[in-house]
């Protein structure tokens, strides 16, 4: 798939000028070329290629089966390629056994050595690189240090918390300080208020060590916080890359548009498309849709548009006629708090999701169940789509 | 709620009662065998309770009875060679059983589960048949003019001679035992999770030094237990000894049948029984304590 380069738009905020990838000197770490593999004829990865660069902080995000987990083990030497190219540093990884590859991974299991204690758990890979005992001493230290175990050296793996594990396997994995971490579903395990919390140790932590992380994750949240590039797949194939915001603010495709955050799809037809303006007719709204967008659609071809719902105004004062306008009445409100989300069903029968941030404690007139409402968006709201 | 708590007690007591009956009254009879003396009567041993002397015929039990017999035991030399050639054929097995038995567990944990299931029942059908039949069909195996010998007649080889010889006894209890040894072990290997040996192979470990890091101290349990399960009864088989070693082996299972039939010396017998029963004291607490810190650990 292409990627669509958007010169003219800012998307997103962008923190750091941390992007290697886009400097075509930049040699990548790790080079998937064309990988295929199959497991009894299904076909979970279909010819990926793929660069990650150093320093870079990736995420492989799919749903259960998109063939992400694959990919990482094919990359750790769990699984061979069928066909295509793996390339590490530059150097081929075809027929290098998983104890030669310079990767480690952390699994989404912890797969923590039962019999041993934290400490030799953390030492058992420097142990088999032969380091001599006072400088695995030291390491080791150093790493229960960085995962804030201190103290815990001693006990064994069924005497912590699900936290504890994760902090363990974390450690046991960057202790040998390989080219490249591996991160298979890391935070899957942990609730929710402790994983958001690791998100970000992960994100400090991989900034502290300058490693490479490749992330495996079902999570979009877990991908959109800690990755600096966002690999999207599904069965099998890359379907996007790109920065966090690039993949949210301009997925490529329908598939895309929905698997990362919530999202409203109006099919349409377009009716005019200069190179900065496109003009879709709509039965959802009368007034049609009038988008910032410089791709040039033929005429009469069928397009979607694609608008998150944080970006959907909710007004119970009718607006102006024109385009991006549409009617409709409140069929349901979720309050969570810092949001509310309105389910808005139109005059057609379609139900919308509008969001608000609760940015004020008391509105004037809160809108209400049965309200009749109208909707609207900005120009530059929505994306087009053509797949 | 206090009603269904003296239930509870109830059900408690329920396994007490039944060590009590089946445990400890026969080792305090056999404790008190131990300590009487033989006599030419029915029953053929002194002193015996008279419940109608009271209180002083239980006295003069009491005083009569004496460690006159263990004394006796340390003193022959046929009770000492007898205990150490028990130990001993039990120590061997025990060690050819963990040879034999690991790889075998091994590769079965490593099967196809459908395989898997098979080799299973394969390991439990012997025991469809009698244990007695079995250790005759050997008997048929390892005679002179045996099937063994028949074989290697045909390939020009033979014979050997190896019924009635400790070879035979060696055979018999590797066999017999093979089961014991193998099953525990399979059932710590199985549950093994496989992500461990793939975390092993990450941090830098060969299939070879991944199986002695990881799955092999992650199975000792296993070999502790088939290996307690095995030298526990082995010490005190009699069967296998009897009906393949031949007269002339000396063990502590022969040894207190020959006291007890042929001698009709019951306290010599109990006397045994009881040293033999403190020999493996050690090895059955040891067993328990490491089923209990499996059980701790288990998850």
């Amino acid at each position: 798939m292409t990627e669509r380069s958007r010169p003219r738009l800012n998307i997103g905020a962008v923190r750091s000028t941390f992007a290697p990838w886009a400097d075509p000197a930049a040699k990548p770490l790790v080079r998937f070329e064309n990988v295929v593999k199959r497991f009894d004829g299904e076909t979970a990865v279909n010819g990926v290629s793929l660069d990650i660069y150093p320093g870079e902080f990736f995420a492989l995000l799919g749903p259960s089966g998109c063939g992400k987990t694959t990919l990482m083990r094919l990359l750790a030497g769990f699984e061979t390629p069928d066909s295509g190219r793996i390339t590490l540093a530059g150097e081929d990884l075809a027929g290098k056994p998983p104890h030669q590859r310079p990767v480690n991974m952390m699994f989404q299991s912890y797969a923590l050595f039962p019999h041993l204690s934290v400490e030799r758990n953390i030492a058992f890979g420097l142990k088999q690189q032969g380091m001599p005992k006072d400088q695995i001493a030291d390491r080791v230290t150093e790493m229960l240090a960085l995962v804030r175990l201190d103290g815990l050296a001693r006990r064994k793996p069924h005497q912590l918390s699900g936290g504890q594990r994760q902090r363990v396997a974390l450690a046991r994995a960057i202790a040998p300080r390989p080219k490249m971490l591996l991160l298979d579903e890391p935070l899957a395990a942990l609730d929710k208020k402790l994983r958001e919390e690791t998100q970000f140790e992960l994100m400090a932590l991989q900034q502290q060590l300058g490693m490479t992380f490749l992330i495996v994750t079902h999570d979009q949240e877990e991908a959109m916080v800690t990755a600096d590039r966002i690999a999207v797949m599904r069965s099998g194939e890359i379907v996007q890359i790109g920065r966090p915001a690039d993949v949210y603010e301009a997925p490529n495709s329908r598939y895309v548009a929905d698997f990362i955050g919530d999202v409203n799809i109006f099919e349409g037809k377009a009716e005019f498309a200069d190179g900065t303006t496109v003009r879709m007719s709509s039965p959802e709204a009368p007034g049609g849709f009038d988008i910032v967008e410089d791709d040039l659609l033929d005429v009469g071809s069928t397009a979607w548009l694609a608008v998150r719902p944080e970006k959907i105004e909710v007004h119970l004062d009718e607006p102006p006629p024109g385009p991006n306008r549409m009617a409709g009445k409140i069929e349901d409100i979720g309050y969570l708090g810092d949001w509310t989300t309105y389910l808005v069903e139109l005059e057609s029968g379609r139900t919308i999701r509008a969001a608000r941030a609760n940015a004020k404690r008391f509105v004037d007139r809160p809108v209400d169940w049965d309200d009749k409402v109208w909707l609207t968006f900005a120009r530059d709201a929505g994306v087009v789509l053509t797949q | 709620m206090k009603a269904r708590r003296d239930r509870t007690g109830l059900a408690a007591l329920a396994p007490f009662l039944w060590l009590g009956l089946f445990f400890l009254f026969p080792f305090l009879l056999v404790a008190k065998l131990s300590l009487s003396d033989t006599a030419l009567a029915i029953p053929p041993y002194t002193p015996r309770i008279y419940w109608s002397a009271g209180l002083a015929g239980l006295k003069t039990f009491f005083a009569a009875l004496d460690f006159e017999t263990y004394a006796r035991l340390t003193s022959d030399r046929l009770y000492i060679v007898a205990y150490l050639s028990s130990l001993k054929f039990a120590a061997i097995s025990t060690g050819i059983l963990l040879i034999l038995g690991y790889p075998l567990a091994y590769a079965m944990a490593r099967c196809a589960p459908a395989v898997r299931q098979a080799l299973l029942m394969a390991m439990i059908l012997p025991f469809w048949t009698s244990f007695l039949i079995r250790v005759y069909a050997l008997i048929g195996i390892l005679k002179p003019e045996g099937l063994l010998n028949t074989a290697l007649r045909l390939v020009g080889l033979g014979p050997v001679n190896i019924l009635n010889t400790e070879t035979a006894i060696y055979i018999g209890l590797v066999y017999a035992y093979l089961p014991f040894m193998v099953l525990p072990l399979y059932a710590v290997l199985e549950r093994q999770q496989h992500d461990l040996l793939e975390a092993a192979a990450d941090l830098g470990c060969t299939p070879f030094e991944a199986f002695w890091r990881v799955t092999f101290p992650l199975s000792l349990p296993g070999v502790a237990a088939g290996a307690l399960l095995c030298f526990i009864p082995m010490v005190g088989e009699f069967v296998i000894p009897d009906l393949l070693g031949g007269s002339s082996t000396l063990m502590l299972g022969k040894t207190i049948w020959t006291e007890f039939f042929a001698n009709r010396d019951w306290p010599a017998a109990s006397a045994v029984a009881i040293v033999l029963l403190f020999t493996l004291v050690v090895p059955i607490v040891l067993y328990q304590r490491q089923q209990a810190k499996l059980m701790e650990a288990g998850r």
